[in-house]
């Protein structure tokens, strides 16, 4: 058996307990420091966004280097995730019915060109996210499609609900949300693509394609003091120059995240002048069968897939050569709606008894004719963290004689074939700024329901929990509706998460305020960052 | 030489125009589409609503035809669309990318040039000495490495002997020379050497090839200084396969530094080019390789024009 018995666990714990030590004490070490006024923080972005609109992008390439410019109304906390904070916001309140939500807007607070900014320009962004005009895309179109906004006053805005719709706060603390200047979205609604003029702690200096993104301290920021830095610079690289830039002085720091190989070197080189932060990801890794395909539209096949994979001990090994770590199911293990583990390990291919699975597995393929199954494998043709997936599913696949072909693909391909259902099985990820399960449950949807509901399955009972779900407000028969959602989908089987990602930050220990959340998303306005230096 | 460089001139134009027809109709054979990579980037649940809008905006809803007609109509005056990734105009992303290849591509020209010549000719000059077994040995090392590796090779002796990484960014030469030279020196080295490895080769076999005719052993008869006969005979006429080499290698080298720019972080050509396949940007491909295809035809009429100066017969035929 692979899997791992008390021993690893009390270990696991041990660690995860002296690991939160070491960082309440880091962060309350940091607290303790006076931030200092200054400094330019060099970051690196492992990739480019197309344009500057936040409604229209769902990547982290814009949001690191472009979240700085802009204000949300409220935003997630990045000391106490999944905490929501205010940020343009003063206060709200919720109806007693959680249909209306009313907030009162901080005051003054200016866009970079110095004009007001008020409750009617939280009304124009968000109507620009829920009905965009001709020619602006939205990508969360949909998810706020119940959302009606009002502004009665300059100082107040009030989101009406169509529908009860629970996690409506989060969702609003979507760090996608920039607020826009209503005057200009009136002139040019497409603005946001190609122009910056927000209300966040920094202005544009320079966009340099291809090479850099810098901004500057903006002097009016509405929070007295903030922020700390005089400027920033983004440097888009590849995801290979990130460790040479570090280690060579281009830049200090790199928020996305580094794999086990990377922070060694790191930490090999320059120790000393390094910080570690480590946290799970909203990210995980999963297995796509394609139901429009024999025999995959088989339970019995897809549920034998599932049990040959050993996931605790999987999660022991490549923990150590990739960023895939956590074992859990659907939601993020250890949120507070996921389920316990000690359900979990009772359910198809979450069990620790690997062997036990592994004969269930082979009688499961026997009883549905697919013993000595073959079928391709469709895959990113990306090294971290989709090959080690891909591989290691291979190879339990292979220990109950199944036969799996790894097909890895540029990204627009391998996008193109899964789009299209052109595939046996797919390893697929999820990855979201937050773990609302109405974000986390997007693929394992009817294609109806959910465009990227990929295995094509047409199991509208699974809809049917996620609308209750998400029309739920009370939280525990929201947890409850989303831990019998989950139960089912895992026993259905028609994506099986593999593994869930461990996120770790090497960046410069000169760089203060900065937090770790389980979202590389989240907290990137800087305006809380400092330079220790 | 007015009239052929003018002929050759003309030439240039339906060789273009053709290389544009053929990229219009291949490059829509790639499979990819570059909405669904921008969109769904992040394995975000876009609808194909929201799919559809955005290539209707872009314009790839549009029959082929008269995507192609659009296409051909703005090429004379230069307009070769809007990049479908940034929205920019591809001559605006071509232009901000071609200094720094430029630059690169030309420095290490006159790296190879430097090298080749004088070792080519002392490689020949002392044939089957230890002297030219070193040479070919620096030669054929330079074939045999990629350039690539040698730029991670570079990376790796910068960081463990000075810690040190050249600043990301391209600063003109004339603004600030030192900086601009901390930045090219390194990959302008790494591919300058396979470069000069090319023409050290080729300018040794060319020079035993003229070594061996008439004229110069007439010349050795007649008691000409070798010096003398290396300057004014053999050089000239061993130089003119090695000015073919040096100059459809630079052409190559302006589209070809797609993986020494990535290893560098320079934002160059390559660089570009290899973002816009994986993305599927059609617009900016079809500009890059129309861009390619025109500096192989210039470069190859500069060559001519070369020759013509280094050997007359040629001008007047």
């Amino acid at each position: 058996m692979a899997g791992f018995g008390q021993g690893p666990i009390m270990k696991r714990l041990a660690g995860a307990v002296m690991g939160c030590a070491a960082l309440m004490v880091a962060t309350s070490l940091a607290h303790a420091q006076q931030p200092k006024h200054g400094g330019t923080l060099n970051f690196a972005v492992v990739a480019e966004p197309p344009n500057y609109d936040c409604h229209a992008s769902t990547t982290f390439a814009l949001i690191h280097p472009i979240a700085p410019h802009y204000s949300l109304l409220v935003k997630f906390d990045g000391e106490g995730y999944p905490k929501v904070i205010p940020d343009l916001a003063e206060s709200w309140t919720v109806a007693p019915d959680g249909m209306t939500l009313t907030f009162k807007l901080k005051g003054p607070v200016q866009f970079h060109d110095g004009s007001p900014l008020t409750s009617a320009d939280v009304k124009a962004s968000y109507e620009r996210i829920i009905n965009p005009p001709p020619g602006v895309v939205s990508i969360r179109r949909s998810y706020y499609a119940d959302l009606a906004v009002e502004a009665p006053d300059p100082a107040t805005v009030i989101f009406k609900l169509r529908n009860p719709m629970a996690g409506v706060l989060e969702a609003l603390a979507s760090p996608f949300n920039c607020i826009y200047s209503a005057a200009k979205l009136k002139v040019n609604p497409r603005y946001p693509e190609t122009e910056i003029m927000g209300s966040g702690p920094f202005t544009l200096l320079a966009h340099v394609r291809g090479t850099s993104w810098e901004g500057r301290r903006f002097a009016g920021y509405f929070e007295e003091g903030k922020p700390y830095l005089d400027g920033y610079k983004a440097f888009f690289v590849k995801s290979n120059g990130v460790v040479p830039g570090i280690l060579g002085g281009q830049f200090d720091a790199e928020f996305r995240g580094r794999n086990p190989s990377e922070k060694a070197q790191l930490l090999a080189k320059m120790k000393d002048n390094l910080a570690v932060f480590e946290s799970s990801w909203v990210n995980n890794l999963m297995i796509v069968f394609n139901t429009k395909r024999k025999p995959f539209d088989d339970v019995r096949v897809r549920q034998a897939l599932s049990l040959a994979i050993d996931r605790w001990g999987g999660s022991e090994a490549l923990a150590k050569i990739s960023v895939l770590k956590y074992v859990g199911g659907v939601m993020r293990p250890g949120y507070a709606m996921a389920l316990p583990e000690e359900e979990l390990v009772t359910l198809p291919g979450f069990s620790k008894d690997i062997a036990k699975s592994r004969e269930e597995a082979k009688t499961l393929l026997e009883e549905a004719g697919a013993s000595g199954l073959q079928f391709k494998l469709l895959n990113r043709n990306i090294a971290e963290p989709y090959t080690p997936g891909g591989i290691y599913s291979i190879d339990q696949w292979r220990r109950i004689g199944v036969t799996a072909t790894h097909e890895q693909l540029e990204t627009k391909l391998y996008q193109d074939r899964v789009a299209a259902g052109d595939f046996d099985v797919a390893v697929e990820f999820q990855a979201d700024f937050m773990d609302d399960p109405t974000a986390q449950f997007s693929k394992f949807l009817t294609k109806n329901a959910s465009p990227s509901g990929y295995s094509g399955h047409a199991d509208i009972k699974l809809d049917d929990m996620y609308d209750r779900q998400r029309r739920s407000i009370d939280p525990a028969e929201r947890t409850r509706i989303v831990r019998e959602m989950e139960r089912y989908a895992l026993v259905q089987a028609y994506n099986v998460p593999l593994l869930w990602w461990q996120r770790s930050i090497v960046n410069h220990k000169k760089i203060k305020g900065w937090y770790m959340t389980p979202s590389h998303y989240l907290w990137q306005d800087l305006s809380t960052v400092w330079l220790d230096q | 030489m007015v009239w052929y460089a003018t002929r050759q001139l003309l030439l240039v134009i339906p060789t273009l125009a053709g290389v544009a027809v053929a990229v219009f109709f291949l490059i829509r054979v790639m499979p990819g589409d570059v909405v669904v990579v921008k969109l769904r980037a992040d394995g975000a649940a876009v609808s194909e609503e929201t799919i559809q809008a955005e290539r209707k905006r872009l314009g790839l809803d549009k029959p082929l035809y008269e995507q192609f007609a659009e296409y051909m109509l703005g090429l004379p005056r230069l307009d070769l669309g809007k990049s479908l990734w940034t929205g920019e105009p591809v001559i605006k992303e071509i232009v901000l990318r071609m200094p720094v290849s430029f630059q690169i591509a030309l420095m290490a020209g006159i790296i190879a040039v430097l090298i080749a010549i004088p070792l080519g000719t002392i490689s020949a000059l002392y044939r089957d000495t230890w002297i030219d077994h070193a040479v070919r040995v620096v030669a054929v090392s330079g074939l045999a490495i990629p350039s690539f590796w040698l730029g991670m090779l570079i990376i790796l002796g910068l960081l463990s002997l000075f810690n040190w990484l050249p600043k990301i960014g391209y600063v003109p030469l004339w603004e600030d020379p030192i900086a601009n030279l901390s930045v090219t020196i390194w990959p302008a080295a790494s591919v300058g050497y396979r470069y000069a490895a090319v023409a050290t080769r080729m300018m040794r076999s060319s020079l035993l090839e003229v070594m061996r005719e008439d004229y110069i052993r007439t010349a050795r008869a007649k008691g000409v200084w070798t010096r003398l006969i290396m300057r004014r005979h053999a050089l000239r006429n061993a130089l003119l396969p090695v000015v073919t080499v040096i100059g459809l290698e630079f052409a190559f080298l302006i589209g070809g530094l797609v993986v020494t720019e990535q290893v560098f972080n320079i934002n160059g050509i390559g660089k570009l080019f290899v973002d816009a396949t994986a993305r599927g940007d059609f617009n900016l491909i079809q500009g890059l390789v129309l861009l390619i295809a025109t500096i192989f035809v210039l470069v190859n009429l500069l060559v001519d024009l070369i020759y013509g100066w280094l050997d007359p017969r040629i001008r007047l035929r």
